[in-house]
């Protein structure tokens, strides 16, 4: 009797430990998120998804308006990029404890703002601190809006470029007298020229790509030279819709099949293959996104030099014109019907900050999309980010549909079937009806937002 | 919730016999000693599935807060006439086929072997379980460096003897080599050490009565270890089945699923289409289909195995 007592006892003082210790913790989040009241919080809370280096630029950007704002308070998330990333966004919001500010691509948008995530960013009173349309670039800023109203701020665009190794190049006769710029390789026969010469004067390859399990990759190389040459975008009606152009399809895969099948470039190459054979000088060309050239910054070749190579953008291949394959990340206010006005208010204070410390964004490789740091000495004096400019004016985003966009299953499906058109192992007649059967399986789905 | 789960089994068991109080307390003190992992299971297993049931039947999205609109069983027609499922369903029985009996056999073999050497057994055990402590993620990235073409380990060897190295990243049937040997290399200490254990409980009696009798090695191995291990050797089994059958990480690490979905497992259908698509409820539909088919499995298992421990047991 007396045991079965000292053990009641000895959990009536465990679950009065317990109940003590979590009344002491009543400000924790834990404790607020159950109560539902308001925890102690800064007065903008700004969300991102940036690791690495870009990462750190960001953090120095937060920093300088920490400084120049030193009565606003801002606490700085990071979470981890991936699908999971808007997921959480959406949760936060259905809690009502959305952040103030959050980064999101702009290829992601339409889903985030038909799902009723996102403040019209307008409204918010954007306009009010000199955000306006005439101050970005037109490619970002109408993929910023969405069935007519702007949901987010621009930040970036970040395209699909052409790397090239300066030596190589000097050596294959690609550069100007003057050598400091690549000479027009413009042209479906101009840029297989220009690939031979560079595959003749590494000994290896023309070009690297990174390709094996790398749909994305493989997708965005694909997306720039269809854009360029068929006329209408891949669906229509919010996705609902097929509009393939499949001569173009096939001329497409034809010739990035060439590309490969003629061994300018290495069908099979993984990521880290890609960059071994760049940054040893064993391929002339690299094709990848700008975010890429820190990668390649300080690399020392085989011989000890220093890997000397510049970044421009792609040059018009089947069609008429360039086109270039991109995505931005830009700044999104989430819908939260509690926040107040004073707090909206320094959320878009901070998003005008963010915009006017862009130059160090740039840094990463992105050009900046608010005009005025783009015109600037600051971003200008940048090399090789500024050669590329232009990139940003002839973007070409992903069709705007409900399931495309950065990191999108789409992404990985449509990038699967050119993988095999890479590989050689696809013919362009087989792979232009199995992109066409993808795109019909994503436009049939039932979409989870309208 | 926690406490109606106590107060209906302890209001029964003293029903009948009200001079058994004693036992009554216990019953109670064992819920209530319980009652956290209750709570637990609850709340992250069975709230979870009841969800994901209401879920079902709805157009969800997952980003996106509330349930969306009723949409009936059309999820479910979805999910059974789409192709694509049913492709991932047929990757994660295929990868079960390759590993299963890999898996079940060759840590028995190792395990017996390790048992009847003198010298350095903690050595031959610590080294097989070793690669099962280490992370999916180390573990992926690792053999993704090996598998890499042009410049990986595995493809250079293959280069020394003059061989091109099959394409293990970009070819579906590369892909699913890459993927069993990982898996196999990773996971083979797990179902070694049950087999250890299940050796060290065979008395030493039994081999020497075997020795004396004049039973060979081999004789000793096929006639007493072998049987003797039989429970053991089903249990594997059926952990080892349930665990391919969920296969995820290494794939997803790896190979994403692909080259072009050729080796995506229905975990990762799962995912693709319940975090990326975001498509919540035809997800969560997915997710039962595959749950109901795990435990039909299990519990064919559960009725297999009755049979003959009855029988044994008398």
């Amino acid at each position: 009797m007396a045991e079965a007592l000292s053990r009641r006892q000895f959990l009536a003082a465990g679950g009065g430990l317990t109940l003590a210790a979590a009344l002491a913790a009543c400000s924790s989040p834990v404790v607020t998120s159950l109560t539902g009241a308001q925890p102690a919080e800064a007065d903008v809370i700004y969300w991102n998804l940036f690791g690495g280096g870009d990462g750190a630029n960001m953090q120095l950007m937060v920093d300088a308006f920490r400084k120049e704002n030193p009565s606003t308070s801002v606490e700085s998330t990071t979470l981890p990029w991936g699908n999971p990333y808007y997921t959480k966004l959406a949760l936060a919001a259905a809690s009502g404890r959305t952040p103030d500010v959050a980064v999101s691509h702009l290829s992601r948008l339409p889903l985030l703002a038909q799902a009723g995530l996102l403040e019209p960013v307008e409204q918010a009173g954007v306009a009010d601190a000199g955000i306006t349309k005439d101050k970005f670039t037109p490619a970002a800023w109408s993929k910023a809006t969405v069935d007519g109203t702007v949901y987010a701020v621009p930040l970036d665009t970040h395209p699909f470029v052409l790397f090239y190794n300066v030596d190589v190049a000097k050596k294959a006769g690609l550069l100007h007298a003057k050598g400091d710029n690549l000479k027009d390789i413009g042209g479906k026969d101009g840029f297989l020229a220009a690939m031979k010469a560079m595959k003749d004067a590494t000994g290896h390859y023309g070009a690297v790509m990174s390709i094996t399990a790398d749909p994305s990759t493989s997708w965005r190389f694909f997306m720039m030279v269809y854009s360029g040459l068929a006329k209408q975008p891949l669906v229509a009606d919010a996705g609902t819709k097929v509009t393939l152009d499949d001569s173009a399809l096939e001329e497409t895969f034809a010739f990035i099949q060439s590309l490969t099948k003629g061994g300018l470039m290495p069908g099979n190459l993984a990521a880290s293959g890609a960059s071994t054979l760049f940054g040893s000088g064993q391929a002339g060309f690299l094709f990848d996104g700008e975010w890429q050239i820190p990668t390649y910054r300080g690399v020392k070749l085989p011989s000890g030099k220093p890997l000397d190579f510049n970044v421009v953008p792609f040059p018009r291949l089947l069609g008429d014109k360039p086109v270039a394959y991109a995505d931005s990340h830009s700044l999104v206010i989430p819908h939260n019907s509690g926040r107040s006005s004073q707090r909206t208010a320094e959320a878009v204070s901070f998003i005008k900050s963010l915009l006017d410390h862009s130059p160090i964004w740039a840094g990463g490789g992105h050009i900046p999309a608010w005009l005025p740091v783009q015109k600037s000495k600051s971003f200008l004096s940048q090399k090789p980010q500024s050669n590329y400019t232009q990139a940003a004016f002839n973007a070409v985003y992903d069709p705007i549909a409900w399931y495309t966009g950065a990191g999108s299953d789409f992404q990985t499906a449509m990038g699967s079937v050119v993988m095999g058109v890479l590989g050689g192992g696809t013919s362009p007649s087989a792979a232009a009806a199995a992109m066409r059967s993808t795109l019909q399986t994503f436009a049939s789905a039932r979409p989870p937002v309208k | 919730m926690a406490t109606t789960a106590v107060a209906t089994p302890a209001a029964r068991t003293r029903a009948p016999t009200r001079k058994a109080a004693a036992p009554s307390n216990q019953n109670r003190a064992g819920w209530l000693f319980a009652t956290p992992f209750l709570f637990v299971y609850v709340a992250f297993m069975i709230g979870p599935v009841l969800i994901g049931l209401v879920m079902s039947l709805f157009n969800t999205a997952t980003v996106k807060s509330g349930l969306g609109e009723w949409v009936g069983f059309s999820n479910y027609s979805d999910v059974l006439t789409s192709s694509d499922f049913w492709k991932s369903m047929w990757h994660s029985t295929l990868f079960t086929v390759l590993t299963t009996p890999i898996l079940v056999l060759l840590p028995l073999l190792f395990a017996v072997l390790t048992s009847r050497i003198r010298h350095g057994r903690t050595f031959f055990r610590l080294a097989f379980f070793a690669p099962y402590v280490v992370p999916s993620a180390a573990v992926a990235l690792i053999f993704a460096w090996m598998y890499a073409p042009e410049i990986g380990l595995l493809s250079k060897v293959f280069g020394w003897f003059g061989l091109t190295a099959p394409n293990f990243l970009g070819s579906t049937s590369g892909g699913w080599f890459a993927v069993v040997l990982l898996t196999v290399w990773w996971t083979f200490g797990f179902n070694f050490i049950l087999y250890t254990a299940a050796l060290q409980e065979i008395p030493e009696e039994i081999y020497e009565a075997a020795e004396i009798d004049g039973a060979t090695p081999w004789q000793q191995i096929r006639m007493v270890t072998v049987p003797l291990l039989g429970p053991t050797i089903s249990l594997v089994f059926i952990l080892q089945l349930l665990a391919s059958l969920k296969v995820f990480d290494q794939i997803y690490l790896l190979l994403q699923g692909g080259p072009n979905y050729t080796t995506r497992p229905v975990i990762e259908y799962i995912y693709d289409t319940g975090f990326t698509s975001y498509r919540g409820g035809y997800a969560a539909a997915a997710t039962m289909v595959y749950f109901v088919t795990l435990v039909l499995i299990s519990v064919a298992w559960l009725v297999w195995r009755r049979r003959p421990s009855a029988a044994e047991n008398g």
